[in-house]
């Protein structure tokens, strides 16, 4: 077990190097670097004493080391735009895109869930059937032009939700989110569901998958043989046997959510990290944009590190196999 | 598969590709599919000689004609079906011009991520040892990643263009084909014709790409019609960010961004039927693939 994890902590490091190293020489070695850290509105003087200042009259991978130990002190520069560090700036934008994102897969569960059961229960019937189409419609539908579809009934037609913005924000037990106040949630509304549209359509078929594979088993039959009713049953024993592939799943789609809340918030003007770097990139804001990939692919390192050890961890296959190799 | 049993016991002119052939007309909601795909291709390779109008001679474009509603007469004299832009331009012209682009960069990233993948996927399976586990490594890790995720790092570092995104495009789906490759490759590498082909003295190249790459087809042919529908997908979701084409080739995506603005004033036509096409092409590309994986699948196969 330790070497397993010994193995996937090296692994994660070296995925690290290497985009330290693509970060590094693509937006160094290729744009000039002075344009990154610099206003263009710069004087050459100031240039010049910039240079010397970042280090760039030294050699390429003595200026390698530094933006290595700048990144890990994390001083990435200044926003040009917000004139701020833009590793704070990105910092104070994480809690909106964690908040969407966390909705977003919690409105996949509670949707996607009772729908997924009741077409693996009966799946023969006209409502099963239209829940599966629905679920292949949600697997096709491009999720931008669906949030501007949100926006054009649920906005401009009947006017019943805020098109944009995140709305007024509470503040409980140390936590600042829009989901404590009505107009907040209001606001949240639309972007959590074009947001969740995917994994809805995900858990509707690991439910229905499910259900259709537990209703088969002796358990089953056997309470059923017992005198339990049958909504006993399944709201309890075949739920919860339904539940372990879906918790797997939803714990995989934490990372992939966040990276698609860059759609998401771009349309909805949702004040998240990923409306910032789609803005960033747009302005040439470099500094941000640096700052950005460095802390979201520390981010997945992460992810992919707890996720591989949380597996092998329930799963003894998993490293067993590896361990052959 | 109630029809295999019976394509079996048809006479022995029977080809393989008649009998795929076959196979694949069983399904009505296929054909529909191949059928919605086949008028998208149409309207995308002859788009300049459907077209009303070409959209981008600014010549032709009336700016009296902005933000016309579906269904009126423009200035010129002919009807604008599906309503116009802000700049007069007619959306169905628009439209087929945006497939046009869509279905190019789709296709064009395609080829180069099967190209990568499929010598890769080959190269690992062939000879295994360090090469394989390094370079299912990298697929393994890659693949870690959501693709919108590498492609905007990709997109960050390498900047705006058509060849940029066709490579970032490249970059991130040929993890996929390899993946696929190498699994059927590895399958194929233990069969005698293999070995018969190494006893005749053929070089690595010739069994590898004459004889293990054709026979990995079947599985390959269904990865490509699921990616091809995501390259178009997610070529679609950059533009409309504003970081993939650039606007003087606007694709599907950017017209669909291009009416967002109009949207919230209640002129839904700009954004909506761009979105439609955009919908029927990815549809059309997955139902077509859909069934393509049950024809091709060899364990449903008797």
């Amino acid at each position: 077990m330790s070497v397993f994890i010994i193995r996937r902590l090296m692994q994660s490091g070296a995925v690290l190097v290497v985009m330290s190293l693509i970060v590094f020489f693509g937006v160094y070695a290729i744009g000039d670097p002075i344009e990154i850290f610099i206003s263009p509105e710069a004087d050459q003087i100031e240039r010049e004493r910039a240079k010397v200042a970042l280090g760039l009259d030294r050699p390429v991978w003595a200026q390698y080391f530094a933006f290595v130990e700048a990144a890990l002190g994390g001083d990435l520069g200044r926003s040009f735009v917000f004139n701020i560090p833009s590793m704070t700036l990105i910092l104070q934008r994480m809690p909106a895109t964690l908040e969407l994102a966390l909705s977003a897969l919690a409105l996949g569960i509670v949707v996607g869930l009772p729908l997924g059961m009741y077409a693996g229960y009966r799946p023969n019937s006209i409502g099963a059937k239209a829940i599966m189409a629905g679920s292949i419609l949600g697997f096709s539908l491009p999720t931008f032009w669906v949030g501007l579809m949100l926006i054009m009934i649920f906005a401009v037609d009947l006017g019943w939700l805020p098109s944009t913005g995140r709305g007024e924000t509470a503040t409980w037990f140390g936590m600042t989110s829009s989901v404590f106040t009505v107009d907040g949630l209001r606001h949240l509304a639309m972007p959590a569901l074009n947001l969740a549209l995917f994994k809805i359509s995900l858990i509707i078929r690991l439910a229905r998958a499910g259900m259709r594979e537990n209703m088969l088993m002796d358990y089953v039959r056997f309470a059923r043989a017992k005198g339990l009713p049958m909504r006993r049953v399944v709201m309890v024993h075949v739920f919860k046997n339904i539940m372990i592939p879906v918790v797997t799943v939803v714990g995989l789609e934490l990372g992939s959510t966040i990276a698609f809340a860059v759609v998401t918030e771009s349309i909805f003007a949702w004040p998240g990290m990923g409306k910032l770097i789609i803005d960033s990139i747009q302005r040439l804001d470099r500094p941000v944009i640096v700052a950005y990939l460095c802390i979201i692919v520390l981010m997945f390192v992460i992810i992919n590190l707890v996720v591989d050890i949380l597996y092998s961890v329930l799963d003894p296959r998993v490293r067993l196999s590896e361990a052959r190799n | 598969m109630a029809g295999t049993t019976q394509s079996h016991s048809a006479p022995a002119v029977e080809t393989p590709l008649r009998r795929f052939c076959r196979d694949f007309a069983e399904s009505r909601i296929a054909l529909l599919g191949l059928a919605m795909f086949a008028i998208v291709l149409g309207a995308a390779l002859f788009a300049p000689l459907l077209s009303p109008q070409n959209p981008y001679d600014l010549n032709q474009l009336d700016i009296m004609d902005g933000r016309q509603p579906p269904m009126t007469m423009s200035m010129g004299g002919f009807t604008f079906w599906l309503g116009s832009d802000d700049q007069g331009r007619d959306m169905l012209s628009a439209i087929f011009h945006g497939l046009r682009t869509s279905l190019g960069v789709g296709a064009m990233s395609a080829i180069g991520a099967l190209a990568l993948g499929a010598a890769a996927g080959l190269v690992a399976a062939y000879f295994g040892g360090r090469i394989e586990t390094l370079i299912m490594r990298i697929v393994d890790i890659q693949l870690s990643f959501p693709s919108i995720l590498v492609a905007l790092i990709l997109l960050a570092v390498l900047g705006q263009g058509t060849w940029k995104i066709v490579v970032a495009l490249i970059c991130v789906q040929w993890a996929y084909y390899a993946r696929t490759v190498r699994g059927a490759a590895l399958v194929e590498r233990r069969k005698e014709y293999v070995e018969a082909a190494r006893c005749l003295g053929l070089g690595h190249r010739r069994i590898v790409f004459g004889h293990i790459l054709p026979n990995c087809m079947p599985p390959l042919i269904v990865v490509v019609t699921v990616q091809v529908a995501h390259a178009i997908a997610l070529e679609a979701t950059l533009s409309f960010l504003g970081i993939g084409l650039p606007i003087t080739e606007p694709s599907l995506g950017l017209l669909i961004a291009n009416g967002f603005e109009y949207l919230l004033s209640g002129k839904y036509w700009i954004s909506f039927f761009p979105g439609v096409a955009l919908l029927t092409t990815i549809v059309s590309i997955n139902l077509v693939g859909d069934q393509l994986r049950d024809v091709l699948n060899p364990r449903l196969q008797k």
